[in-house]
């Protein structure tokens, strides 16, 4: 049995008896969450409930709103030309107002895709515990924080208690050895791992990501492995936090200030996992050996080598093969097809997994070295993740840089990462996408089709108008100095 | 609050598929609203506009499953976005209990917290009960969170699972987690005070 040791305790066990508050009858756990984010789209009726029952909201300050799903990302003026949208940010700005809660909405500086302002601000913090109507929650746990999705139901409850009522994860490591070759990202990575241990392997389990390769990434970095330990079944992921994570909090306006902040690093370094931590089970993953990859179907674990043929009914076990004969049917694609050259129709450079500042700094890399313009007849736009992001590009001039080559440049929000906004597929356009999720229909047309990638390759792609390989341009055309 | 369940008997749809996603079940433009109300219409509406323009029918709109109470499901049922509206508009279609080889966490909890089981059984039973409700539509199942069994009116039987924890919820009438929380509110209070990012980590 784990846990029966002070010295073998994972992060997981460390925030989870931090935070937990006593035994229910159920024999759940009744857990404190230390910061509960909401959005438009999976609070309103969590509020209409609390409203219902006479109830309070019991830390207001405890919980951060931003809106982000409905909103456009190209005319943001209001009303917005949507009703219904209108109506739901009517809806979160009375809410907020009624219950005390603090917005940040569009204009105020600070709104952007829920998933990247909290990190932004320095309001989310290792070994916290931190919950968000929104299975990409996950991103969180790049701090060291024990971050997860919830239903509306699990809303209401954090917003009238500020707990919730839980069962234990188990916790599984992911040693990444290594380090990851120039043109192979974090979202490279962690399409690896999703397709090595599948869509469904992580049920039951927290992904704790760790070994040399993991802590080299860059805080972004690790957000983008983070963001999607939720595609493969897991609850959460988390990174222990290290010398990087500090640095990255270290003046954020949430984060401790002063001599608080020296106090702070201590406690973030006792709650990572014990160099003897047990684990339920363990997983080692290469970096080395990983090229650029792209998704050739409609889940996230259907990801390929951009070099490999889609893969053959005979690789997958028996009782999945139908599933892959409707994948193959959806997109169109045939076994043993190689996916280089293939044409595309819509370039998205967005979302919570890649809609940050260094994600579009790698775009605009490949732009820049490869000097073209996005080809006719591609939609090809580059959605900021936050207003933060957003200022801090155009101080750089990236804007600049991508309108003058062809890109559309928009305000933040989740935009084509999901059918919730004017940003969306049309018919069976095939979109090349830095988002998280390559289901039927995900982009908004009931037969859009979704690459999924990493920036540098979809800015490839919106220039070569079809997939391409990074690498190639990486290595090729030294003459192309970045600047400035 | 003494809400209990036991069991939940009707007739059964199949839907078959693993790794079917709540992009699927409610697509996310049916999200912009501020109830769950009238979700249930538009449960699984692309896959079934889809069916319906290849010549066939999705098991939502055939006539044989028409008032099925009970939802038979493959592998990893419910993955992706977190919305608790796939639940609400299975539930407000007129599911009441699932049965499935697994489900994604956030699903499966969202479906505790409005009160309907969804239980797992062996990935063989599953296409079992769903060859059985195939053949048969008119049959009536049961999933008895009591004996942990999914039974058919002709005799089938085949046990299922739940965790205990929301077993127990069910059982109890507890499923609603939100009073049990509230009664320990003072505890929260208490555990919060001990925090150390709650204290300037003082
Ligand atoms: S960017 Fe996409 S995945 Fe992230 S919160 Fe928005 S819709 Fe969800």
């Amino acid at each position: 049995m784990k846990h029966q040791f002070m010295s073998q305790r994972t992060l997981y066990d460390k925030v989870w008896e931090r935070h937990a508050v006593r035994t229910l009858p159920s024999g759940q756990t009744q857990l404190f969450i230390g910061l509960h984010l909401i959005h438009e789209v999976t609070s309103p009726q969590a509020f209409a409930w609390l409203r219902e029952r006479g109830l309070r909201v019991a830390f207001p300050e405890r919980t951060l709103a931003t809106v982000d799903h409905i909103v456009p990302t190209d005319d943001q003026s209001r009303p917005y030309r949507d009703p219904l949208a209108e109506e739901m940010l009517q809806a979160i700005e009375r809410n907020c107002r009624e219950f005390g809660i603090r917005l940040y909405q569009p204009g105020s500086g600070k709104q952007g895709v829920v998933h990247i302002i909290a990190p932004e601000q320095g309001l989310t913090q290792p070994g916290m515990t931190i919950a968000c109507g929104d299975s990409h929650t996950a991103t969180h746990g790049a701090f060291g924080a024990i971050a997860f999705g919830i239903g509306t139901s699990q809303v209401r409850d954090v917003l009238a208690t500020q707990s919730l009522a839980l069962s234990r994860l188990k916790v599984r490591r992911i040693e990444v050895r290594g380090a990851l070759a120039r043109g192979v990202t974090a979202k490279d990575l962690i399409l690896h791992i999703l397709r090595v241990l599948t869509a469904k392997g992580g049920v039951g389990y927290a992904y704790e990501f760790a070994g040399e390769a993991i802590h080299r990434l860059s805080m972004e970095e690790r957000m983008t492995v983070c963001n999607m330990a939720i595609e493969g079944g897991a609850r959460c992921g988390y990174v222990n936090p290290d010398a990087i994570t500090y640095d990255y909090l270290r003046g954020r306006e949430h984060a401790p200030q002063g001599e608080a902040f020296a106090r702070a690093v201590q406690d973030w370094s006792a709650i990572a996992s014990d160099p003897d931590a047990a684990y339920d089970d363990r997983r080692v993953f290469d970096a080395g050996a990983l090229e650029p990859m792209i998704t050739w179907g409609i889940s996230p674990d259907q990801g390929i080598g951009v070099s490999e043929p889609v893969p053959p009914p005979e690789a997958f076990p028996e009782h999945e093969r139908a599933g892959v004969a409707e994948a193959y049917a959806y997109m169109g694609v045939r076994p043993g097809q190689r996916l280089l050259g293939l044409p595309i129709d819509v370039a998205f450079i967005g979302s919570c997994t890649n809609g940050r500042l260094s994600d579009l700094r790698a775009a605009a890399e490949v732009v820049r070295r490869h000097g073209g313009r996005v080809k006719p007849g591609v939609k090809a736009f580059i959605v900021p993740g936050s207003e933060a992001v957003k200022r801090a590009a155009e101080a750089e001039g990236l804007h600049e840089l991508f309108l003058a080559h062809g890109f559309e440049w928009r305000a933040a929000g989740c935009s084509m990462c999901l059918a919730m906004n004017p940003d969306r597929l049309v018919g069976r356009q095939l979109a090349i996408s830095t988002s998280n999720r390559n289901f039927k229909g995900r982009q908004g047309s009931p037969e859009g089709r979704t690459i999924l990638a990493s920036p540098p390759m979809v800015a490839l792609a919106a220039l070569e108008g079809a997939v391409s390989d990074v690498r190639q341009l990486l290595h090729s055309s030294s003459h192309a100095e970045p600047h400035p | 609050m003494p809400n209990r369940i036991l069991e939940v008997s009707g007739r059964a749809v199949p839907v078959r598929g693993n790794d079917i996603d709540t992009d699927r079940i409610i697509p996310a433009r049916f999200l912009r609203c501020v109830t769950f109300d009238g979700l249930g219409q538009h449960a699984f509406a692309d896959d079934r506009a889809q069916r319906r323009a290849q010549g066939g029918l999705h098991p939502f709109d055939d006539p044989r499953f028409a008032g099925a109470s009970i939802l038979l499901a493959n592998a990893n049922f419910g993955c992706g976005s977190s919305r608790e509206h796939a639940p609400q508009a299975l539930a407000r279609w007129g599911i009441r209990a699932i049965v499935a080889v697994s489900y994604s966490e956030i699903f499966h909890g969202n479906c505790v917290a409005i009160g309907v089981p969804a239980v797992r059984v062996s990935q063989l039973d599953s296409e079992r009960l769903q060859d059985l409700a195939e053949r048969a539509p008119t049959l009536t199942f049961t999933v008895d969170l009591e004996r942990l069994e999914v039974r058919a009116s002709d005799g089938t039987s085949v046990p299922c699972q739940l965790a205990e924890g929301p077993r127990r919820q069910f059982l109890s009438g507890s499923w609603d987690a939100l009073g049990e929380l509230l009664e320990g509110l003072p505890a929260v209070r208490a555990r919060a005070a001990q925090l150390p990012y709650l204290r300037g980590f003082a």
